[in-house]
């Protein structure tokens, strides 16, 4: 663990969880730990679990041993919902907006466990200006969107609940390199703002660079852990998980 | 000059009020690792969608092998040789991932359950799962596999095809650097044995170790083809895709 992680003070910790599908264990005891404002960069190969860590958090995936604390409350048997009351989201992977509705009502949606209509548009406000694409593309249906556009999209919908931890998986997947720019500047922003940011991100150049800290994922467990420039630094790292051309690209 | 293996003339796709693709014209010739990039929305996979069949143009024509391909079938251009992958990899989640090879070198339902494949073709989807070092996995249901993993079986089987033209949808999205690089060798030595890609990637640094010419889409139509360093440093490109 790296010094400058104070357990005492960790907004959310994980330790010894395990979790899986069916009868195999994907996650074979996982210990992390994220501070308020922090911002955690999983990296990893395929299959190493990486996503499995962030539904384990946000309820999608029980998980079976160990604990899962967040705000200093065992959150480990709590639905999804009550989850998303709690103040966590979780933006998946795979597409997840509804394509045969309007980019506003998809991003309404992410509101849909509030009352306050007022602040809720309130919030809408905010995140058109964060993500001009919601104002510009107000009326179109998600579905017509280009790939990378909606996942501008799905990251607007994350804001709604102004939430304390936002569980991002693979955030800046088919986003052109402007785009990608973007959204790596309003990760960091949404830290200095004080909320905590877990990453998972294949495009691990920009992912250390934008992290606090960092955790190896490897079948399942956290094998190294370190600053993300320290990672992003460390030889043997690049060589096994940043891949022989991500030095060509430093 | 010899005609181009893939040729688009002028084709447009309209969703609602939005022209996806815009009288977008260009070429892909034999031999060649094309890039095709642009912005978000600039119409890339709309393009794709239409020259593979599974959307219709509103207008123009597309051209494979000399021949005019109207009303093109997915399973048609895959006898011709012609295939794809998608961002969001498209692999069948009930067959293991061992299956899904097999049943990308063309087997017929009727063949794959007589159990008639052919010794040739179970020894190249065993190389090809040790290649992506997908082995272990060969067993399993692929709907099991995680993201990058579905992507690399849908590379693998794209190349059991057999295919002279590929077009690849964002192949290294998702996937791990380490595993980008095996991806791009498997592109450079399927290159070197004859096979032209189209590759729509946002990853700039493998498009310009790998792509040679690239396209740049912008709102629906090039704004810029070349050499990546010609296009690297063209003002439209930089303004409309790389940022300054």
């Amino acid at each position: 663990m790296a010094p400058d992680a104070p357990d005492s003070e960790a907004l959310l910790e994980l330790k010894g969880v395990t979790a899986g599908y069916g009868a195999g264990l994907i996650l074979k005891g996982v210990d992390l730990s994220a501070g308020q404002g922090e911002i955690i960069c999983l990296i990893g190969p395929n299959g190493a679990g990486k996503s499995t860590v962030l539904k384990t958090i946000s309820g999608l995936l029980p998980h079976r041993d160990g604990s899962v604390t967040f705000a200093g409350e065992d959150i480990g048997r709590l639905t999804s919902r009550q989850r998303l009351d709690r103040g966590i989201v979780h933006v998946p992977q795979d597409r997840s907006l509804f394509p045969g509705m309007s980019v506003y009502e998809n991003v309404m949606m992410g509101a849909f466990i509030l009352r306050d209509q007022a602040l809720v548009r309130r919030r809408i406000d905010e995140v058109s200006e964060r993500f001009p694409i919601v104002a510009r593309r107000r009326s179109a249906a998600a579905g017509s969107l280009s790939g990378g556009e909606q996942k501008q999209v799905e990251l607007a919908r994350s804001l709604m609940l102004d939430p304390a931890l936002i569980l991002l998986d693979e955030p800046s997947i088919g986003l052109d390199p402007k785009s990608r720019v973007s959204v790596f500047a309003s990760i960091s922003e949404l830290a200095r703002d004080g909320r905590t940011v877990l990453l998972v991100e294949q495009n691990a150049k920009s992912g250390l660079a934008v992290a606090h800290r960092a955790a190896v994922l490897e079948s399942g467990r956290v094998a190294l852990t370190g600053t993300g420039e320290a990672l992003l630094g460390d030889p043997e790292v690049a060589r096994l998980y940043l891949g022989a051309s991500a030095s060509e690209r430093r | 000059m010899t005609e181009a293996l893939l040729s688009v003339d002028r084709l447009t796709k309209k969703f609602g009020g939005v022209t996806a693709v815009d009288a977008c014209s260009f070429e892909v010739r034999a031999g060649t690792v094309t890039g095709l990039i642009g912005p978000n929305g600039s119409g890339k996979t709309t393009a794709f969608n239409m020259i593979t069949g599974y959307l219709r143009p509103d207008s123009g024509s597309i051209r494979f092998r000399g021949e005019t391909l109207s009303r093109p079938h997915p399973a048609e251009l895959y006898r011709r040789r012609l295939s794809r992958t998608f961002q969001q990899a498209r692999i069948f989640p009930e067959l293991s991932v061992e299956e899904n090879l097999v049943v990308a070198a063309g087997y017929t339902w009727r063949q794959l359950f007589g159990q008639r494949v052919s010794a040739a073709d179970h020894d190249r989807a065993t190389t090809m799962l040790a290649e992506f070092r997908l082995e272990p996995l060969a067993a399993l249901p692929a709907g099991d596999l995680s993201y990058g993993q579905r992507k690399l079986l849908e590379f693998a089987a794209v190349l059991m095809s057999d295919p002279v033209l590929v077009l690849l949808d964002e192949p290294t999205a998702g996937v791990n650097p380490v595993m980008i690089d095996t991806m791009e060798q498997h592109i450079r030595s399927r290159h070197a044995a004859g096979v032209t890609f189209l590759v729509v990637e946002h990853d700039m640094q493998l498009v310009m170790r790998l792509c040679d010419p690239v396209i740049v889409l912008d709102r629906g139509a090039p704004i810029a083809f070349g050499s990546p360093a010609k296009v690297q440093s063209d003002p439209l490109v930089l303004e409309a895709y790389l940022g300054a």
